[in-house]
């Protein structure tokens, strides 16, 4: 059975300013039809969030400009117009909630922080349904059931912070479907997720959805996902809609050059490795050996008290010359402690962690004294995940690029200005981009000033924390291509630590797993990714969704 | 112009993918204007304060009174401390420019002049003004002697009597009868000094301290804050008396005068330190903090070159809204005959004269300074509000 629930027609959104107006989407047009999966894919910016929004008529500060969307109350054979009706009107919002339901990528902040989670699904039950509140606490407990919540009689009366975030999007999901909705929107809803946790919530999403015979509108940016789980694909592009279709056609026979480009820079499990496979020198820059360390969860009263976060916990890793080593582990797993450890950040309590410098001294990195000359940081660069955040948005470019080398007291005046724009040439932008402030460029073009930073000194380490996550995939894989080239260029050592197994797949040449603080198993990129032996990278692995329909295995 | 990315993967790799002309390079999304990128933070605050149409408007009334009190003498027509005894409690005089006559009209600046009555019952002097009696005015007119910025003697006025026995009274006189308007020329000048002074006092011991505090954290950082909660939990009008009656009664209005702004920055400085220490503690956790301590920086460069500006418009904000306070303040005290004394002239000590609710009656022209208060303070107040909009990046 297919009926058609949702028609939107020629929906154009805009924002309005002081200067005319901003168009957010144009002419967007799809259908859902009962018991599918549409998947809305496309970069950040492209509009897919809008067009959310835009069915459940909430998008100020914008407006819809034009279009129909038709929802079609199958059963008794109505439509309403959502577009022309009040915003803040009766009837849209008995539309929201009870008809179309939505869920959100931020599991942290779309609960209330002050309400048990029985308290808020209750809340969406009485709002649309004409039960009792026992009742509704009744149909609240079926639906934490529902969403595989053990022990629901329980947890219906806890708080959102002693859930974890898996469980919280579980929440989300029963509230959502707390009202039996014929059109669930999930936007995003596993991208702040880790892979094992986004692989249970797609296969409960998808289970939710063929037993109750919903409509999901699925938006996400992960080719992945989509081929995990949709049934119909739209793709979107700077606020249009360059191709729909059926999942198997757009992921095998593309129209749409755009979406040719999302499909190849998706980065699955299947692509082609980069990376060296194996170590390449047998240099050894940064060593450490049974490095721990414990964040003391109350102040110490009594000297030698135990208790506390174990955040590393025996971790021996090598970093050789001109190799790209890959950390990989879920939030948590003390991946990031391990950069800031070697940054000087935090000192360990147990363990050794040293530096060969160029000039074949060896420098303590466990304690302040080893980077109080500074060599270390000459040496040892770093780029950072978030590229809005690590520029100084009140220096230009020049200025960024130009600090370390000019702190250092290597250039200065037209000479510094010079190597700039050469740094600027050798990561891809124009040498002109020097006179801008960050606020002009892209998430993209921001990374790339970061590593002509981090190059400027002509360091031989680089350690990238998550240096690739907050972008899209084809300027992800633009800035791994930029890295590639620069360590066949500058000899230079990465430590890459990422989340994103495909991503280390395609870029490391060694990979080390961590998971609680412990590294779990080492080896090559391809030997890990495609041969792990340890259960965790077993479960890790296979939790990563294949960007190609034909060959699900999450969702079953 | 447009910034395009190069393609910049030899063998194949995956972000090798050549734009096709349907395709336009995915960082250039036609909806978004990418023209701009050359401002800067400051360029960008001001052309957002621009838009805010009473912050602007304010920041020339503003304007208006620091050139007052720049040029106090030149404005100021009469001396502030010349005593007439016969033009006690003067009424104020209507400024006229244009002086019809029998033949004509022409531009030539005049008050009337008064007649005194005597009131048969209660035998008090009134003032009537006297349409009969013109007092023709002159611009850049000599008259009294002051010296320019306290340096340069001059007798020259923007405008005053022709003949300088005459009365110009334009916002009346006081019970010795001085010239109010003089009077609130000079007040002026040492009102919104002591705002700027002591906010400028309190600025430098709430950024040192605060910056310290936020930055290295640690044991100084809970010292500081404990100290700052004590200095907040004392109650300050008791303790204003207290200070003001440690001061020594022999010492000059001047040395007063830097005393009472002390006091006032000593107590003020609380405020800016915790906004500061705040956006210390809240810039370290930034990225590009932690970049600048990788590039090498001293402690001293971080702080300065890369802290520091990203919260200076912060800083202006919190300044300029402290100085109202700073003024307010120094009126209170004055006014309870604790801050400034005569004859030194502030809005406060001019309040003073205001005390009585019988001299009220008779000259309710003594209440001017409030108005200057309420015009000056509600200036900066919105100036604030405009730059604190400003510098706000998400404001709309």
């Amino acid at each position: 059975m297919s009926d058609t629930v949702l028609e939107v027609r020629g929906l154009t959104v805009a924002f309005p300013h002081r200067k005319g107006e901003t168009t957010a989407i144009s002419d967007v047009g799809f259908d859902l039809k009962l018991g599918e999966t549409t998947c809305f894919v496309g970069e950040s910016g492209s509009g897919k969030s809008v067009t959310a929004r835009a069915v459940l008529n909430i998008v100020e500060p914008a407006v819809i400009k034009s279009g129909a969307i038709n929802l079609v109350d199958v059963a008794a054979g109505q439509r309403i117009e959502l577009s022309g009706l009040d915003p803040d009107g009766a009837d849209i919002r008995a539309v929201r909630g009870a008809r179309i339901a939505m869920i959100f990528q931020e599991p942290m902040s779309s609960l209330s922080p002050v309400h048990t989670i029985g308290q808020q699904i209750i809340e969406a039950i009485l709002l649309h349904q004409d039960v009792t509140a026992a009742e509704a606490r009744e149909k609240a407990i079926d639906a934490l059931r529902a969403v595989h919540i053990a022990n629901p009689e329980e947890a219906i009366d806890r708080y959102p912070f002693e859930y974890s975030g898996g469980m919280r999007q579980r929440a989300m999901i029963a509230m959502a479907l707390g009202c039996e909705p014929d059109i669930l929107i999930a936007d995003e809803p596993t991208t702040a997720l880790d892979v094992t946790t986004q692989a249970e919530i797609l296969k409960l999403l998808k289970g939710l959805q063929e037993s109750r015979d919903m409509a999901v509108m699925f938006i996400t940016h992960d080719m992945g996902v989509v081929a995990e789980i949709a049934d119909q694909v739209v793709v979107m592009l700077h606020g249009s809609v360059v191709e729909t279709g059926p999942v198997d056609t757009v992921f095998h026979a593309p129209q749409h050059a755009y979406t040719k480009k999302l499909l190849k820079a998706s980065m699955g499990l299947d692509e082609a490795p980069h990376g060296r496979n194996g170590a390449g020198s047998d240099e050894v820059l940064i060593e450490t050996s049974g490095l721990s360390l414990t964040f003391p969860t109350k102040k110490k009263i009594r000297k030698g008290a135990t208790g506390g976060v174990r955040a590393l916990n025996d971790v021996s890793i090598e970093l050789r010359r001109g190799e790209i080593l890959g950390i990989v582990g879920e939030s948590g797993s003390g991946k990031t402690t391990l950069a800031r450890v070697l940054m000087g950040r935090f000192q360990p309590q147990e363990g050794d962690a040293v530096y060969h410098t160029r000039d074949g001294a060896v420098k303590d990195l466990t304690h302040k004294s080893g980077f109080r000359d500074g060599q270390v940081y000459r040496e040892m660069r770093m780029i950072f995940q978030d590229p809005y955040g690590s520029l100084n948005p009140r220096m230009t470019v020049e200025q960024i690029i130009g600090e370390p080398l000019l702190v250092n007291g290597l250039l200065k005046g037209a000479e510094l200005k010079k190597r700039v724009g050469a740094l600027l040439e050798r990561v891809g932008l124009p040498a002109s981009a020097m006179e801008r402030y960050p606020h002009a460029f892209s998430g993209g073009q921001r990374q790339r000033i970061g590593i002509a930073r981090a190059i400027a000194l002509d360091p031989r380490v680089i350690i990238a924390d998550e240096a690739t996550s907050a972008l899209d995939g084809s300027i992800r894989a633009q800035i791994l291509d930029l890295l590639l080239t620069l360590r066949d260029e500058l000899d230079l050592a990465i430590l890459f630590i990422a989340h994103d197994i495909g991503v280390v797949r395609y870029f490391c040449d060694r990979v080390a797993v961590m998971h609680k603080g412990s590294v779990v198993e080492t080896g090559t990129a391809i030997q890990i990714c495609d041969s792990p032996q340890e259960p965790y990278t077993q479960r890790l692995i296979s939790a990563v969704p294949i960007p190609d329909p034909r060959k699900r295995h999450l969702v079953a | 112009m447009p910034l395009t990315t190069p393609a910049n993967s030899p063998d194949g790799r995956i972000g090798d993918v050549q734009d096709t002309p349907d395709v336009p390079a995915f960082e250039a999304d036609p909806r978004i204007d990418h023209s701009h990128g050359t401002e800067s933070q400051w360029q960008l605050i001001r052309r957002r304060f621009a838009r805010h149409r009473l912050a602007v408007v304010s920041l020339w009334v503003l304007g208006a009174f620091v050139l007052v009190a720049l040029f106090a003498g030149f404005v100021a027509p009469n001396d502030p401390g010349d005593v007439k005894a016969r033009y006690t409690y003067a009424p104020p005089q209507a400024l006229h420019f244009i002086d019809r006559s029998q033949d004509g009209w022409s531009f030539r600046p005049y008050v009337y002049g008064y007649s005194v009555e005597i009131e048969p019952e209660a035998l008090r002097r009134t003032f009537v003004i006297d349409e009969e009696k013109k007092i023709y005015l002159s611009f850049f007119k000599r008259g009294w002697e002051y010296k320019l910025f306290g340096l340069i003697p001059t007798d020259i006025h923007l405008l005053a009597p022709e003949r300088s026995r005459d009365p110009f009274y334009l916002f009346g006189a006081d019970r010795l009868g001085r010239d109010m308007f003089s009077r609130l020329v000079y007040g002026t000048q040492i009102s919104l000094s002591v705002g700027l002074v002591g906010v400028v006092m309190s600025l430098v011991l709430g950024v040192i301290i605060g910056g310290a505090a936020g930055y290295f954290g640690g044991w100084f950082d809970a010292a500081t804050q404990r100290a700052i909660e004590f200095l907040r939990s004392l109650p300050t009008i008791p303790l204003w008396m207290g200070l003001a009656a440690a001061m020594p009664s022999d010492w000059s209005p001047l040395q007063t005068y830097f005393a009472i702004t002390l006091i006032l920055s000593f107590l003020g400085w609380t405020e800016l330190a915790r906004v500061v220490r705040g956006r210390f503690l809240a810039l370290n956790g930034e990225d590009y903090v932690a970049a600048a301590r990788y590039d090498g920086c001293s402690h001293f460069r971080v702080i300065v070159r890369h802290m520091v500006p990203a919260f200076t418009s912060h800083i202006i904000t919190a300044a300029s809204l402290a100085v109202p306070a700073m003024i307010l303040a120094e009126t209170a005290l004055s006014f309870l005959g604790l801050g400034l004394q005569a004859p030194v002239i502030s809005w406060g000590v001019l309040l003073q004269e205001a005390q009585n609710i019988r001299t009220l009656a008779t000259a309710p022209w003594l209440l001017l300074p409030g108005a200057a208060i309420v015009i000056s303070v509600l200036a900066m107040n919105f100036i604030g509000d405009g730059l604190r909009d400003a510098a706000d990046p998400y404001a709309k």
